[in-house]
């Protein structure tokens, strides 16, 4: 008897009610959020839960949305600029889930993972030094692919592919340069 | 990090009683750029810090601006000695995205090729574990092998290394005969030269003792630390992409997967070369399986997919459709369904992921790759905490660490 995603998600609205939300299956996937406070809840009990077993962190990673802006009459202020994104897997089942949590951009704090998963380490490093998500709680929260003395996040949306504050090139002929990257 | 991390000591300080030593960037015994601080007593090491990204190429930004076939190149360049499983993985990320089906034969292909390139990393992989040691005969007698690899390589798409194999629903080019008769010497002439490798170093005394007990992970470790691919089956977690989530036809084909016990470097040496067979049998299989395709079914290599896969040039000059297809893929007319997909498969360093949110434009939203390298490379202080200093380096080689993919 195989785990479903009906059953995933059944056991998950029973055990957060409300808190899980928006729950799809884009190409089969299942796929929910939940509130920042409760990420370190929720992969807990995924990974505590007997029928759930989901002990494998595949992967975690951010993306940067800027068009969700916090909304003005929100008392917390709670933007979804950031998404964080685990991808865990169940591997005695085989199945994956993905898992979102929003931040907003000013306060991008999310509670560190690594606790629960040694992988998570230099994935949440790598995540700060492209989207700056500042994980509370992370051992050793610095830069690890970008110089240390980088000051800028460069994935998120606002940065360009190219340093535009470069002098020593001029693609002008090549079509790049001015406003066109 | 350690609790003794006596890096910020001044030298000569009573404090300090270990010596820091800088397994730097350049270095001949790190395969690749990455930099590991150790902090040594004697020869023994007491900690270690690692810091990659000195090749690291902002591939994710990148892809945020190419449209999908522009990306192949610069998955190439993950791990780059078995270059074309990461073009084949790409390629079925977007395949199930854009929700095209590969025939048949072109997956049994595209088997051949997936596992000519795991042959070709493991072979570099465990010489070079070999030359670590000190043994080097073995690393320069299967060389031979590996340019036949590449020149397989090189009848299909025209590159070696970094090969930009393949399209989207398929293959740029049907296998010309050179390409079969290269791959029928190779399945000639290479088992013999494998079990000749294997005599090298299974049973020899030396490279036992160098390798046994070194650098071990038990698998509660390994699954905690993100472990996949053949350092996690050699800690005895029989977890492979190819079974559990078969892709590209692997459910037609008979395969084991080797499983060590403890983990260390002389189980991650054994399950390499048994994959190594594994692989060779697999593409024996799928060389019998595409010989039994007859007439037009013989003849297909690509999935019939006009909006992304380019027409042929002849066609373009004569027919209406293919100029207008071949107009719109050039000029990045033709937009993407819009989702989230994350696709993996069974890299020579484990599960190679590829998460791709599409939002509807030219270009994707957010790729990420899930570059196991990266991922188990966290572990390598505590492989190495206590043990000695040679033992650092054989424990590094035996991880197959490819810088390519730890930086992307």
């Amino acid at each position: 008897m195989s785990l479903t995603n009906e059953q995933i998600q059944t056991k998950l609205i029973e055990k957060f009610g409300e808190q899980v939300s928006n729950f799809s299956e884009p190409y089969g996937m299942l796929t929910f959020e939940a509130p920042k406070e409760l990420n370190l809840k929720v992969l807990q009990f995924l990974y505590d839960d007997e029928t759930l077993k989901f002990r494998f962190l595949t992967d975690l990673q951010a993306v940067h949305y800027p068009n969700d802006k916090a909304r003005p009459n929100d008392p917390v202020g709670w933007g979804r600029e950031l998404a964080v994104v685990y991808h865990l897997h169940n591997l005695v089942d085989n199945v994956r889930i993905r898992f979102k949590v929003f931040t907003d951009i000013n306060t991008p704090d999310v509670f560190t993972a690594t606790q629960l998963y040694a992988t998570a380490n230099w994935m949440e490093r790598e995540t700060y030094d492209f989207f700056g998500v500042n994980f509370v709680g992370h051992p050793n929260l610095k830069r690890i692919l970008n110089v240390d003395e980088m000051d800028y996040f460069p994935l998120r949306k606002e940065y360009p592919l190219e340093d535009q504050t470069r002098i020593d090139k001029d693609d002008e002929m090549f079509g790049r340069g001015g406003s066109i990257n | 990090m350690s609790d003794v991390q006596n890096i910020l000591l001044p030298e000569g300080s009573i404090e300090k009683k270990t010596i820091t030593l800088n397994l730097g960037p350049t270095h001949p015994a790190t395969h690749g750029v990455f930099q590991n601080i150790l902090e040594v007593d004697g020869e023994r090491i007491k900690s270690s810090e690692s810091t990659v990204g000195y090749i690291h190429r902002a591939f994710e930004k990148l892809a945020e601006r190419r449209p999908l076939y522009q990306i192949t190149p610069i998955t190439d360049r993950l791990n780059y000695c078995s270059s074309p499983i990461n073009n084949m993985g790409w390629h079925m990320t977007c395949e199930k995205l854009l929700n095209v089906k590969t025939p048949k034969r072109v997956d049994y292909m595209r088997i051949i090729i997936m596992e000519l390139a795991r042959i070709s990393d493991h072979l570099i992989c465990n010489s070079i574990v070999g030359v670590d040691t000190g043994a080097y005969t073995g690393f320069l007698y299967v060389m031979q092998y590996r340019e036949l690899i590449y020149e397989i390589y090189e009848e299909i798409c025209g590159s070696r290394l970094t090969t930009n194999i393949g399209r989207i629903g398929g293959f740029e080019r049907n296998f010309n005969a050179t390409a079969w008769k290269k791959l029928e010497k190779f399945l000639d002439e290479y088992p013999r030269v494998l079990r000749e490798f294997e005599n090298l170093f299974t049973r020899n005394r030396i490279f036992m003792e160098r390798t046994i007990g070194c650098g071990p992970i038990s698998a509660e470790r390994a699954l905690n630390y993100g472990f996949t691919g053949p350092n996690l089956r050699a800690a005895g977690v029989d977890y492979d992409v190819r079974v559990h989530t078969p892709y590209s036809s692997y459910e037609d084909f008979d395969f084991t997967i080797p499983v060590g016990s403890t983990g260390d470097c002389y189980d991650r040496f054994l399950v390499r070369n048994q994959e190594m067979w594994q692989s060779l049998s697999l593409i024996e299989q799928a060389y019998q399986k595409i010989q039994d395709f007859k007439g037009a079914d013989a003849e297909v290599y690509h999935a019939d997919v006009p909006e992304y896969y380019l027409p042929e040039k002849q066609k373009v000059y004569t027919s209406m459709e293919a100029l207008i297809w071949h107009f719109k893929i050039i000029m990045g007319e033709i937009d993407m369904p819009k989702g989230e997909v994350y696709h993996s498969v069974e890299g020579g360093n484990g599960e190679l992921g590829f998460y791709l949110i599409s939002d509807g434009g030219r270009t994707p939203y957010r790729l990420h790759f899930r570059r196991p390298c990266f991922i188990y490379y966290q572990a390598y202080e505590e492989l190495v905490k206590g043990s000695m200093l040679s033992d650092a380096i054989v424990v590094m080689s035996s991880l197959n660490l490819i810088a390519g993919e730890l930086d992307a």
